[in-house]
């Protein structure tokens, strides 16, 4: 032992206020931001849920009974919908793998990297509703317009998401493939494809899962697919209709997470 | 340079911030030698190399790096056609470097990246000679038996010898070895010992590598260049480096950089 035996123990370690100070101020803010937002969001409602129960019943009573003389045209329009959020996530990885190599910190220069980013945020920040709002008044009402609007938002997801992963990797690879003599694209395609291919798989996966449940939800502002059909018979209070359509969505959802973990968990 | 030097180095210097990793080295490598590079951590070994095959600069300045006549960097600038020079230099290193999903095989035909077309190169269609010396490669190393294996599934040992089949695939006249020993247990370090000593026997390949078992050193090369702090202090035959040099390289505790028992 280095330190004599006779020497005090010293004290466990104390916080002071000032060190304590930071933390109260982002758990006090967050407390006054849900204090003030409480009226605007009407939490003050919560009790109707209870006391209203009898409108749920109701409700839930019809969709109980899914009325299915339609299911095929259900079917073809799910499967027009996963149509669209094949056709908006497959462009997206196209264009999300050079701007997510771009985007990276170890691939491009600072002066590329910094700009690229930029832009990758701003499409980030623009709702697919929106985007696909655009796209109907460039293209006209149809799948069309949802694949422009999937496909501009999961791009700009994607090659963020693409561009962290190429950041994780291991530069000794690398640097043995660029050591053979090899040309730049020669190192990515080599070197950074290999070992970022999981990730960018299991990513885009992910994604086209999330957008199939997107897609359904732009058939709200006229993008065609099961979404249309759903608000369509949910606006003309039908409800048996819109029962069967729900429970199309939930199983072709779900058949499509289910299938893309089993492919993710065999990657990884 | 010499009319048989096919590398020399002149006076380069490198700063990572306040260290000097690299002070001022000069030195030429004649074809067909078998140099050790050996030296304390931190004292510019790896440095050395990997500024030889232009993975880093050298600081700006009068420093050069010139291999087969044609200029490595300069100045520190990397050459502008420094991947025609980097065919010629193969480079093993401590951690292997392959790509450890791909295939052995792939790894090692990926030697042929800086010498056939590009769309053949950047799409993997192999020409039948890369195919067959890459096999040919394994074979002589006992590896291909392994070729279909992705790399990151064999062992220390294996993958090493897969980067020297690499380089052979590349048609390297120089090989760069960074402490290609230094993850690997004693048996598998003296097989790639022995493959890289043979290279240069019967190759007649240039090899320099970098050293922590002074022991190594002495018995599979030459010459011994020995740094120190970033400067050059030794450099001469494996048969004089005496006791009293290796104590002013390493420090009194220079025993412990030898594996298997120190010189008296």
């Amino acid at each position: 032992m280095s330190v004599p035996s006779s020497a005090a123990i010293p004290p466990p370690p104390t916080r002071s206020l000032a060190q304590r100070l930071p933390d109260l101020l982002v758990w006090g803010g967050v407390l006054a931001l849900l204090v003030i937002a409480f009226h605007p969001a009407e939490i003050y409602k919560l009790p109707l849920l209870f006391s209203n129960s009898q409108n749920m019943q109701q409700f839930g009573h019809e969709f109980t009974k899914p009325d299915w003389t339609d299911w095929r045209t259900y079917v073809g329009q799910m499967w027009l919908t996963i149509q669209i959020a094949l056709w908006g996530t497959g462009l997206a990885i196209l264009v999300a793998i050079p701007i997510g190599l771009l985007a990276a910190r170890n691939m491009s220069p600072p002066w590329v990297q910094m700009p690229v980013r930029w832009v990758l945020n701003l499409i980030r920040s623009a709702p697919d509703l929106v985007v696909g709002t655009i796209f109907i008044v460039a293209v006209g009402p149809g799948p069309f317009a949802g694949v422009m609007a999937l496909a501009v938002n999961t791009s700009g997801v994607l090659a963020k998401l693409f561009s962290e992963a190429v950041e994780s990797i291991d530069r000794g690879p690398v640097e043995g493939v660029r050591a053979t003599g090899a040309h730049k694209l020669h190192e990515i395609v080599w070197g950074v494809i290999p070992q970022v291919a999981p990730l960018w798989t299991s990513y885009a996966l992910y994604r086209f899962e999330s957008n199939s449940r997107s897609a359904t939800v732009l058939g709200l502002i006229g993008a065609g697919g099961i979404g249309q059909l759903l608000f369509d018979s949910l606006n003309g209070f039908a409800y048996q209709r819109t029962s069967a359509i729900v429970l199309v969505i939930i199983a072709a959802v779900t058949l499509i997470d289910m299938l893309s973990q089993a492919m993710r968990s065999r990657l990884l | 340079m010499t009319a048989a030097a096919v590398l020399s180095i002149r006076n380069a210097s490198k700063t990572f911030g306040q260290r000097r990793a690299l002070d001022g080295v000069s030195l030429d490598v004649a074809k067909g030698e078998m140099i050790a590079l050996i030296g304390p951590s931190g004292s510019g070994k790896s440095t050395l190399l990997r500024s030889i095959s232009a993975l880093q600069t050298i600081d700006a300045g009068p420093g050069a790096i010139t291999a087969f006549d044609g200029p490595v960097q300069q100045n520190g600038r990397i050459d502008a056609n420094v991947r025609k020079t980097r065919t010629r230099i193969g480079m093993i290193f401590q951690q292997f470097n392959l790509v450890g999903r791909l295939t052995l095989f792939t790894n090692v035909a990926l030697g042929s990246l800086g010498r056939i077309g590009f769309w053949r190169a950047a799409l993997g269609l192999w020409p039948a000679e890369t195919k067959q010396a890459a096999m040919a490669a394994l074979h002589r190393f006992g590896v291909s038996d392994y070729a279909t294996q992705r790399a990151n599934t064999l062992s220390g040992g294996q993958q090493q010898r897969g980067a020297i089949a690499r380089a052979l695939v590349q048609k390297a006249k120089i090989i760069l070895a960074d402490e290609p020993v230094a993850s690997l247990d004693p048996v598998s370090a003296r097989r790639v010992m022995e493959i890289l000593r043979e290279l240069n026997r019967q190759d007649g390949l240039t090899v320099i590598v970098t050293l922590h078992q002074v022991d190594y050193a002495l018995r599979y090369c030459d010459r011994v260049v020995a740094l120190k702090a970033g400067k050059i202090v030794y450099d001469g035959t494996a048969a004089d480096l005496k006791r009293e040099q290796l104590i002013d390289i390493y420090g009194p505790e220079f025993e412990d950089v030898f594996w298997e028992g120190a010189p008296t």
